[in-house]
């Protein structure tokens, strides 16, 4: 397999560095001669120096027999052109495109690049599939008073489990709006009980939000 | 007509006043406000400061219901990339792309684009001139 990463930055550099321990076949083109020089004596012969948005230096970098293109420079504008050559110019099968500004990853898949990655969208990601695992999270925080609406999971020791809620002593200042058992919505009353695994919905004063994770999921 | 232009340089800022004399709603985009003074006193189309590959400035330049677009920024990629912004994103029915790259040009414009390339131009330009020149003057 034939790999020509575009745009010599830390990103490109341990890419290809990676893939050439790897032992992939890896061609790195950067615009910098003083970084070419540099790689160059790090890992022999897989750098070229060259603008990767120029045909002709997609051209000599053998595009056209590159089965894959990977365009990680800073500039979002260049990776897109980059990989719009490779894909059109040189028939390559599949373009990587590094997107900075993370709104620009749509965008890119709709001008046909193949693959996108978006480190700022895989950390929010990462942070938005981890939510319900966490002991409370923070929905909402409300800016115009001290108060925030939050979530929580039950667990099997919290003090609040199998009685009747309205013989639970709550911290003061919250109060419980939603209960999800089993992906059903429950809005809790008097008589509800919470079970372990249920997930909480709650508004709660900042001061008391320590008070009811520690009671919740303890 | 309502027209956005990116780049306020010499092309963008000249192409500027002559749409907003022509009595166009001109709305002119540049990352570099100092380039805004181009435009002259007399301008009375809007002025924005920001980067055009940003969905949000283009968004805020009124791309929307924009009916014209012009990339004339000296970045060739640049004014590509917020070309296809401009066509696939926000829908602008004409939008007009400067490409100094000869190569990408010609590849833009076959991806249905209107381009068009000061290289080639201003070339064939000069080389009428000369030919022009030769032919004037007696054979000895």
């Amino acid at each position: 397999m034939y790999i020509i990463v575009v745009g010599g930055g830390k990103v490109g550099y341990y890419l290809t560095k990676t893939l050439v321990n790897e032992g992939y076949e890896v061609l790195l083109v950067e615009k910098n001669p003083e970084k070419v020089r540099i790689y160059s004596e790090r890992f022999g012969e897989v750098c070229m120096q060259g603008d990767g948005a120029e045909a002709r230096t997609l051209e000599e970098a053998g595009a056209a027999r590159a089965d894959v293109v990977i365009a990680v420079t800073g500039d979002d504008e260049d990776n897109l052109v980059i990989c719009q050559m490779a894909k059109r110019k040189f028939g390559v099968g599949h373009t990587i495109a590094r997107v900075n500004n993370p709104k620009n990853e749509e965008i890119f898949k709709r001008l046909g690049i193949d693959t996108t990655v978006s480190v700022t969208n895989i950390i929010l990601s990462y942070i938005e599939q981890r939510l319900p695992d966490r002991e409370l999270s923070h929905l909402v925080t409300l800016t115009h008073s001290d108060l925030a609406i939050v979530e929580a999971r039950v667990t099997a020791r919290s003090p609040y489990v199998d009685r009747p809620l309205g013989e639970v002593s709550l911290p003061r200042d919250v109060a419980l709006s939603a209960i999800i058992r089993n992906g059903d919505l429950l809005i809790p009353g008097p008589d509800t009980r919470l079970e372990p695994g249920d997930d909480v919905i709650a508004l709660t004063n900042r001061a008391s939000e320590e008070e009811l994770r520690e009671a919740l999921s303890r | 007509m309502k027209v956005v232009i990116l780049g306020c340089g010499r092309v963008g800022s000249t192409v500027g006043r002559m749409l907003d004399e022509r009595g166009h709603a001109v709305t002119i985009i540049d990352r570099n406000e100092q380039q805004f003074k181009r435009l002259g006193e007399r301008f009375r189309g809007e002025t924005i400061r920001g980067v055009g590959i940003d969905e949000d400035v283009l968004r805020q330049a009124g791309l929307e219901s924009a009916d014209l677009f012009v990339a004339v920024t000296n970045g060739d990629n640049t004014n590509i990339m917020a070309s296809q912004i401009a066509k696939e994103v926000f829908g602008v029915a004409h939008v007009i792309t400067r490409i100094y790259d000869p190569v990408r040009e010609q590849l833009y414009q076959g991806l249905g684009l209107d381009t068009y390339c000061p290289t080639t131009v201003q070339s064939q330009l000069i080389v009428d001139k000369i030919q022009e020149r030769a032919a004037a003057r007696p054979r000895p």
